[in-house]
């Protein structure tokens, strides 16, 4: 599906916007995990690495391709993973254990 | 591209925006992560439908090394959160520059890099590579690898800036004649010795602002990625990344109240003001036996936890601490300075990590008012964000930075190591206030001896 120049600014520009409001709201208390979520999502990065390693046409775009995809990768899954490692600290209330 | 990938693009991409929604408050959070983990899992599933893959193997090989390595950067312990961040930057600038590079030589080759093409790659490449030096660098400082220092030398911003306009007019010059590859390479290295240049000059105590700043150079690295592979959720997810890494960092010059120039350029606390003669001054020292009495007399206390907090791995103490005074009748509060710690929302992580409710923590603008009706400010390896120089000494670094305003309260007991200033190297007047009382010692052993004390007393 092509993808005209202009089209490509306009979704870039909604996002960007929309970014910077919805970020604007997020509690201060959740700085550290929107940052490590924020990250993990950046790892979409992944999806034009997949096609690179995938396609295979020739060797030094495989490779690039692959290094591209072990880097998403582990972004993708460390960023998640702590995110919601953080998150299942924060508790309204005490929880009485003794 | 088939509609059914673009639908699961579509979808993927409704699910970041609804994810980063449902961040917006503790309630919901965990909710995003579900919402961002099946966006993803849909972005890489319509992607592998792609006709144009014909061999899983490299792709299955990198994906399980990226999950083993992935899986031991999330169990990091939570001081070590900012490092992680900034090593995750540059693993996603890495990525972005190395399908630039690779769709580079692909089109070289095949002739179809036409001027538009070559010229956002040229952006995904420079772009790309200055977030992944720039991101090892940041980690490298945050992890005390090398010194929290700024490094400076005499015309760094522009020979820097030199650097990176040689390799933008070499971008021009190869989207005129993308033929001329000789000059491909060049902007690579530009790029990648830039990004070093770019946090060499930051001081520590701007690693937080800095951090954010490379979250969205990250974005837009993806978002130009998009512009190359014509990609829209590329696009609009890196553009969320990208708009959420600005808003934090302007929330965080804001905190400082400095500029985004004066940050990136301004070598901050890069030496200690030299106005200041070394003049003797006396501080009071503190046993854990009187600060037990001090905090148990009064009514109400205000911790400030720092980054010293963080490294001593005190919150656990500092817990007990909040029960037993609790359970004394003491109204307890925790005052989060902005940029306490090393990036954004540090000391509130940690602090529910020791299972502190999150309704305990106080914002700076909440507390200041409260400050000289505060029986007892506690300051645990905090330092610069409690720095009253800030207020008052028009010739220090940090004059004008909002701080807590721990000096106004009634008794102010600062834990700290020893009278080295903080990360960011300037003199605190505080200690040498005649209501401060110092407990020297590791934060973590002198709070575990206040509390021995308060338990001690059969209660």
């Amino acid at each position: 599906m092509h993808l005209d120049l202009l089209t490509a600014l306009f979704v870039f520009m909604l996002a960007t916007f929309l970014g910077m409001d919805i970020i604007r709201r997020v509690s201060r208390l959740l700085h550290t995990p929107l940052m490590s979520l924020t990250n993990a999502i950046s790892s979409i990065a992944v999806v034009g690495a997949l096609i690179l390693a995938g396609e295979a046409k020739d060797n030094l775009s495989t490779w690039l391709g692959a290094v591209a995809v072990f880097a998403s990768t582990t972004n993708l899954v460390s960023g998640y993973l702590i995110t919601d490692r953080m998150l299942r600290m924060f508790k309204r209330r005490e929880v009485k254990k003794s | 591209m088939s509609t059914a990938t673009e639908l699961l693009y579509l979808i993927s991409a409704a699910l970041f925006i609804l994810a980063l929604r449902w961040m917006s408050q503790p309630d919901t959070a965990r909710r995003a992560v579900a919402a961002a983990v099946t966006g993803m899992a849909l972005a890489v599933g319509g992607t592998l439908l792609h006709p144009e893959i014909v061999t899983y193997k490299w792709i299955a090989i990198a994906a399980i090394a990226g999950t083993l390595l992935g899986i031991p950067l999330a169990r990091v312990p939570l001081t070590a959160v900012p490092e992680r961040t900034g090593l995750s930057q540059a693993f996603g600038g890495l990525a972005a520059g190395l399908v630039g590079i690779a769709k580079y030589y692909l089109w070289l080759q095949s002739g179809e890099l036409t001027h538009f093409r070559m010229a956002v790659v040229a952006g995904e490449v420079i772009l790309g590579c200055l977030t992944c030096t720039g991101g090892l660098l940041a980690a490298a400082k945050l992890a005390e690898w090398m010194t929290t220092r700024p490094v400076t030398y005499r015309g760094q911003n522009i020979v820097s800036f030199l650097l990176l306009g040689v390799a933008g007019t070499l971008g021009v010059m190869l989207t005129i004649d993308p033929t001329q590859s000789w000059m491909f390479p060049i902007i690579i290295g530009l790029a990648l010795v830039f990004g070093v240049l770019l946090i060499l000059p930051i001081g520590g105590a701007d690693m937080p602002t800095v951090i954010s700043f490379l979250n969205s150079y990250a974005g837009l690295s993806a978002v130009a990625m998009g512009f190359v592979l014509e990609n829209k959720l590329l696009i609009a997810a890196g553009a969320l990344d990208g708009s959420s890494g600005f808003v934090l960092s302007i929330i965080m010059c804001r905190a400082m109240n400095r500029s985004v120039t004066n940050v990136l350029f301004g070598a901050f606390g890069a030496v200690q003001t030299a106005g200041k003669v070394a003049e003797q001054r006396t501080v009071k020292s503190a046993t854990p036996t009187d600060a037990a009495e001090l905090l148990t007399n009064a009514d109400s206390v205000v911790i400030i936890p720092g980054y010293g907090m963080a490294v001593a791995q005190a919150q656990h103490r500092v817990r007990d601490l909040y029960d037993q005074l609790t359970k004394r009748g003491v109204d307890v509060k925790f005052a989060v300075h902005p940029v306490a710690g090393r990036m954004p929302g540090h000391m509130n992580v940690l602090l529910a990590e020791a299972d502190i409710p999150y309704d305990r923590l106080v914002e700076m603008d909440d507390i200041n008012p409260e400050m000289p009706q505060v029986g007892v400010a506690l300051v645990i390896g905090a330092n610069d964000v409690v720095n009253p120089a800030a207020r008052t000494d028009e010739k220090s670094p940090i004059y004008g930075m909002p701080i807590i305003d721990a000096d106004k309260a009634q008794t102010v007991i600062a834990i700290k190591r020893s009278m080295n200033p903080g990360f960011a190297g300037i003199d605190n007047d505080l200690y040498y206030a005649p209501n401060t009382l110092m407990l020297f010692g590791d934060a973590k052993q002198v709070i575990g001896d206040v509390v021995k004390q308060l338990t001690g007393e059969g209660h």
